[in-house]
């Protein structure tokens, strides 16, 4: 008998217990799928933790005043245990010690930051955006905040105070809608700004909108909103990415210098470094991602007991026939391959529609996660359904195959 | 005459100590190449077991069984399966057709196992059951056909292969006189060509029609003689 009729006889006898097969196929397909799409989903919010931390800039340092040490862990930060308070205010002064050619070679370039919480409006349309920021223009670069629309304000705009601002894509459109907002004027906290410009879409980095985003010289939110107190942070730029752990050291030695940071006394300011961040945050997804993977092949392995199950009931209740076909000349090869084409027909069938769902199914943002599929657990979930199929098929149907006919045909 | 069958003492037991029941009580027996035997006995005397052995679908506890001068037990499975298929044909007290399968896949099914491409095994198939009367309902699963039309189909199925060996468990137990007749007559005619026939039957008239009659009871046989009145 050839191989093509033995695929017939195998079709012919799937097609005999229609919502057997169907049931399985099903088994086979939603745990091949759910495998791909957690996996994907976990991978898919690994990336999307990397992208924005990304958009940060690696090679980018914060500096915030206090000693206070996050509870988090793993941020690189020089801490301290003191008190604040001899505690000195981060500066003006201080965000210009660091462009130090000589003292500081590793850093490119350095922007203090002057947070408020203010909500603009322009006529009855009102906007809070998550970030309020007085800057300079070095800012721009340094945070990785590129413009879509206008111009930068310049560092002339800084000595002289001009009100002039550019935001983000959330707060234009809470202000300004579908308009153009180059140019327009909105009042935030009372005070006039000119819109200049706007930036490119950041989207959301899962624990803050990138796009609510208000920045304006820095001299202009302290004259007229935030007033002349201690900055809120500093951001340094690393010449390199590589160099970013050299230039943080620089900045301690300055900053110790100017705080009169001495012995044991504690440092009054912690220095944030992105790419430690970074390496945090990444490994913390990739626990997720395993995680997920791990519910997955559970799901798996539930679907492989299930096909293994369908299959053995299969078998014992064909061993009759089995039996009929061994009486009249079926050698136990050709039974063994019929069962074992089902089998394969059944999972491959299964295992095919399980890829094609999870593909179809990662199209969908699941959990606030755009899913990115792994091409490796692709593979891993259809080969493991087919080898669950075969073996879990094959291995009842060549035990019932060696039996006497006699004794496969008393069998009910 | 060469000997087909040649069934050494043999013993067959089910089940062990004070339950076990000897089927088959040390059974000889030879039966030459063109003969047409016909074994009778009481119900439970042994003759389905004898006839499994006969027809290499079962092993015997002890004693020997040669077929062709080939002991049995010595065969391997692929061996098997060419003298289940080819040499012999098993008709089944109990017709055995593959459940939800037509009478016509059901006939065809033992030339698939020899290779037989698909266009001779239909048109083999379609003559076979026209001999047994069932071209009307060549297309029908075992369920939707009377017990009479299952042994035929079941005849069909076990004359399809050509055997040289017909081996019957009695076959005509759920024909009518006139399928019975039929069948007889069908019988003789395969024996005419030179082919052996082996019948089991608890009818005393269809047991008549052989040429020679074994007489079984609780796993012995109790005679062996030839019919009088169909001996040649
Ligand atoms: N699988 C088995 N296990 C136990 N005992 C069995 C088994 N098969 C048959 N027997 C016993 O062996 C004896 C012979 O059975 P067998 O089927 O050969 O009888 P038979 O002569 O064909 O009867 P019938 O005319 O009713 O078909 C019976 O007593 C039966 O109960
Ligand atoms: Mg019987």
């Amino acid at each position: 008998m050839n191989i093509l009729e033995s695929i017939k006889f195998a079709l012919r006898g799937l097609t005999i217990n229609k919502l057997r097969t169907s049931l399985t196929t099903l088994g086979i397909m939603i745990g091949v799928m759910s495998v791909i799409i957690l996996i994907a989903v976990g991978n898919g919010s690994s990336k999307a933790v990397q992208q924005s931390l990304d958009r940060l800039g690696t090679n980018s340092l914060q500096i915030r005043s206090g000693a206070r040490g996050f509870g988090g862990g793993g941020f690189a930060g020089a801490r301290s245990r003191g008190g604040a308070s001899s505690a000195m205010p981060l500066t003006i002064a201080d965000a210009q010690a660091l462009v130090a050619p000589i003292n500081a070679p590793d850093v490119k370039q350095v922007s203090p930051i002057m947070n408020a919480n203010v909500t603009c409006s322009n006529g009855t349309s009102t906007s809070t955006p998550s970030t309020f920021s007085g800057v300079w223009p070095t800012y721009f670069e340094a945070a990785n905040a590129q413009l879509a629309t206008g111009n930068y304000f310049s560092n002339d705009d800084v000595t002289q105070g001009r009100h002039v601002a550019i935001i983000g894509n959330t707060t234009a459109t809470e202000l300004f809608g579908t308009d153009n907002p180059i140019g327009q004027s909105v009042r935030c906290g009372g005070i006039p700004f000119t819109i200049i410009g706007t930036t490119t879409i950041k989207g959301s980095s899962g624990f803050s909108d990138g796009d609510s985003l208000f920045l304006a010289p820095i001299t202009a939110i302290q004259s007229s909103i935030s007033g002349y107190t201690g900055l809120s942070s500093i951001i340094v730029e690393a010449k390199t990415a590589t160099g970013t752990n050299d230039a943080q050291s620089e900045i301690t030695t300055i900053l110790n210098t100017r705080h009169k940071i001495k012995g044991s006394k504690a440092a009054d300011y912690q220095i944030f470094n992105q790419a430690s961040l970074l390496s945090t945050s990444a490994s913390s997804s990739k626990t997720f991602t395993v995680l997920l993977g791990a519910v997955a092949g559970i799901s798996l392995l539930v679907g492989g007991i299930g096909i293994t199950n369908i299959m053995l009931v299969t078998v014992i209740e064909r061993t009759r026939e089995i039996g009929i076909r061994k009486a009249i000349g079926a050698p136990k090869r050709v039974i063994l391959s019929q069962f074992l084409i089902e089998a394969t027909i059944l999972s491959l069938v299964g295992g095919l529609m399980g890829v094609l769902g999870g593909f179809i199914g990662s199209h969908f943002t699941i959990a606030g996660t755009k899913p990115i599929i792994v091409p490796s657990s692709v593979f891993l979930a259809f080969g493991v359904s087919i080898l669950i199929g075969v073996f879990f098929g094959g291995y009842p149907a060549s035990r019932a195959a060696s039996l006497r006919p006699i004794e496969a045909l008393r069998h009910e | 005459m060469k000997t087909v069958i040649d069934v050494q003492n043999a013993v067959k037991r089910y089940g062990t100590g004070d339950s076990s029941i000897f089927a088959l009580d040390g059974v000889s027996l030879k039966i030459e190449a063109g003969e047409y035997v016909a074994i009778m006995g009481p119900s439970g005397s042994g003759k389905s077991t004898l006839m499994n052995i006969m027809g290499a679908l079962d092993i015997l506890t002890s004693g020997k069984y040669f077929l062709d001068g080939i002991e049995i037990s010595s065969m391997d499975e692929n061996a098997l399966a060419v003298v289940r298929g080819r040499k012999i044909g098993f008709i089944f007290q109990s017709f055995n057709l593959i459940p939800r399968t037509t009478a016509l896949a059901n006939v065809e099914l033992p030339m698939a196992y020899q290779g037989i491409k698909g266009a001779e095994r239909r048109m083999r198939a379609e003559a076979a059951l026209a001999v047994v009367g069932l071209t009307e309902r060549m297309s029908h699963e075992p369920t939707e056909l009377s017990g009479g039309q299952q042994q035929r189909v079941a005849v069909a199925r076990a004359l399809v292969t050509r055997p040289a060996l017909l081996l019957a468990d009695e076959p005509t137990g759920a024909l009518d006189s006139k399928s019975t007749h039929d069948l007889l007559d069908l019988f003789d005619q395969i024996n005419a060509a030179g082919r052996t026939v082996v019948v089991i039957t608890h009818e005393q008239d269809v047991g008549e029609r052989a040429k020679r009659i074994i007489r079984m009871r609780d796993g012995k046989i109790i005679s062996d003689e030839s019919n009088a009145r169909r001996a040649s």
